[in-house]
């Protein structure tokens, strides 16, 4: 009896330790995923109150809307660029620093220092490293090297916008997949790698047959986690590629979904049509991982 | 024969070794370079700042940039909205989570299962879908351009419930049956034996909260209009538009706000380190 009702005791407790948590993300959060599903089959302008319009918003972002087209376009090349270059890059130095190298710590911190910095403050920089005049840092470089030919106003160009800031990217995010992977190639037993050398495999082969094999699910996690925030990319864009004149580059040449989404719900204050292609959004995010889930499985068996 | 076998074996690794370092070294260059160029560029005096071929050093440092950012807009105005944003979110950021994450490790309770289950799911769903709810809810509440719309709806998240919840899970159940043996009550289990032994959870869980409160820059940019509530990254864009010319102003704008990072960073490495593989990793 007197078990029992302590037992009361601890469980007002747990509801009261929920509640603020659950309050907050109950307003901030459920509550505005539902809404906004709502919100996309309406029109609302955040004055007046939504006016019910059915599909309308998802039909007119589908047919007769070149602008969203050219946003999944970019936002596609970029996903489809960033992703396996990012891991790519950050497979080789991750590999790199797993060796044992002198001054590691310092390499690794090098490495890193774009994932504790601001998107923000990194993309000023960055713009100004791409500037097109004689002051442009990769224009100085490049002139170093003898390739004039290529000199130019790289985010002024349509043409090289998008690429210079998928570079901008890469380079961003380099540090934290290979913290990862590096902790995935930490977790391979060492007593595989002395099998291995007993039986005298070349590098190649240990690379190929056991290390790849065994950072499998770490390379999954990764594709699947740097496909979704590269599907979202939306600071770069804003801060390097748009001004007063244009957004999204010249002619629109490196406008992704999300800036695109920004501009209509917070600029033209078109807030139903803004959900709907959140939710499309959502969707080819959604589709991606369950394709990434599917692949592996199929490998798995 | 053996000799030169060996020395084979030597001449392989000498151009293994420099194959490796030689990548490190010029990885290490391209990743640290912009910030080198942003440090370097704030202290360049107005002569040697747009010189042709750029130079890589100074020898007459200046604070002329770092004077005008004070005095061309209210930078230290901006530089305490965004410490203050930061650290009350860090705040109640551990405080919140750890509270539910408690709850949900070590308690039983009707819907528990439910609710932690929408909270894993919430970490899915694509932070664009809510946002314009949100938005909509805080102009409501009369939140705009102030401290209650950048602080309330980021005080909690479903990673830090989530994080804290793995953490607590850890804490050996004989610990917390024992506190009740003795007549504790549940609060005082929570700050003295709960909160005392999450404390590198916690403190995990603090810089990913200050880090990226500090360097969150689309919500500020949704709801802040007036220029006196800015946070450093935002003020960050307008001086980008409105004094994209001023090279060395820019440069001494971005030096600052990255500069309470680095430090962090620099002390507290390992449990970024730490963090990161965790999430990475359990997820």
């Amino acid at each position: 009896m007197r078990k029992k009702k302590k037992f009361s005791k601890r469980t007002k407790w747990a509801y009261i330790f929920v509640a603020p948590a659950m309050l907050v993300l109950t307003i901030f959060v459920f509550v505005p995923v539902i809404a906004s599903f709502f919100l996309s089959f309406t029109e609302y302008d955040g004055i007046y109150s939504p006016k019910i319009v059915g599909l309308k918003n998802y039909i007119n972002i589908l047919f007769n809307d070149p602008l969203f087209w050219k946003a999944v376009k970019n936002t596609l090349v970029y996903v489809i660029v960033t992703v396996p270059l990012g891991i790519g890059v950050s497979l080789l130095v991750s590999l790199a620093l797993y060796q044992k190298i002198k001054f590691s710590s310092l390499f690794r911190t090098g490495f890193f220092l774009p994932t504790v910095t601001s998107i923000a403050a990194v993309s000023v920089v960055w713009r100004w490293i791409y500037a097109g005049d004689k002051y442009g840092f990769l224009n100085f470089v490049l002139t170093k090297l003898g390739i004039t030919s290529m000199l130019q106003d790289w985010l002024m160009q349509p043409s090289t916008t998008l690429p210079a800031i998928i570079v901008m990217s890469i380079w961003g995010g380099v540090g934290y997949n290979s913290i990862i992977l590096l902790s995935g190639l930490q977790s391979i037993p060492d007593s595989i790698f002395e099998a291995a050398k007993i039986d005298g495999v070349s590098v190649w082969e240990k690379f190929w047959y056991i290390t790849l094999p065994m950072l499998k699910p770490v390379m999954l996690f990764l594709v699947i986690m740097s496909t979704i925030n590269s599907f979202q990319v939306f600071e770069q864009v804003y801060i390097m590629a748009s001004s007063t004149e244009y957004f999204g580059g010249v002619l629109y040449s490196a406008l992704t979904i999300v800036p695109y989404l920004y501009e209509r719900a917070f600029k033209r204050f078109m807030l139903g049509y803004a959900s709907a292609l959140a939710y499309l959004l959502f969707i080819i995010i959604f589709i991606f991982t369950l394709i990434y889930m599917k692949i592996s499985k199929f490998y798995e068996e | 024969m053996k000799n030169k076998n060996k020395k084979r074996i030597k001449v392989k690794k000498v151009v293994n070794n420099f194959v490796l370092y030689g990548f490190l070294i010029i990885g290490f260059i391209i990743m640290v370079f912009p910030f080198y160029w942003m440090l370097i560029s704030s202290v360049k005096p107005r002569e040697e700042l747009l010189t042709y071929p750029p130079v890589l050093y100074t020898l007459k440092p200046t604070i002329e940039y770092y004077k005008q950012l004070f005095s061309l807009i209210p930078m230290q105005r901006y530089l305490f909205n965004s410490l203050f944003v930061a650290l009350s979110v860090t705040i109640t950021n551990l405080f919140l989570s750890s509270l539910a994450g408690y709850a949900f490790a070590k308690h039983k309770f009707y819907g528990k299962n439910f609710l932690f289950t929408l909270i894993l799911g919430s970490m899915m769903v694509p932070w664009q879908v809510n946002i314009i709810p949100s938005f909509i809810i805080v102009k409501k509440l009369g939140w705009l351009n102030s401290f209650y719309g950048l602080i309330i709806p980021a005080m909690v998240n479903a990673f830090g419930i989530f994080f804290m919840r793995q953490m607590i899970s850890t804490i050996p159940n004989e610990l917390i049956d024992a506190a009740h043996i003795d007549g504790c009550s549940e609060p005082y289990i929570f700050l003295r034996i709960i909160l005392p032994l999450s404390k590198p959870g916690l403190a995990t869980l603090a810089i990913f909260s200050f880090m990226s409160q500090w360097n969150n820059f689309v919500w500020p940019l949704i709801i802040i209009h007036k220029s006196d509530m800015r946070t450093v990254p935002l003020s960050l864009a307008v001086l980008n538009s409105q004094f994209g010319n001023n090279f060395g102003l820019l440069m001494a704008g971005a030096s600052i706000s990255i500069l309470p990072m680095l430090i962090v960073f620099v002390f507290l490495q390992k449990y970024i380190v730490k963090g990161i593989v965790f999430t990475g990793l359990k997820e």
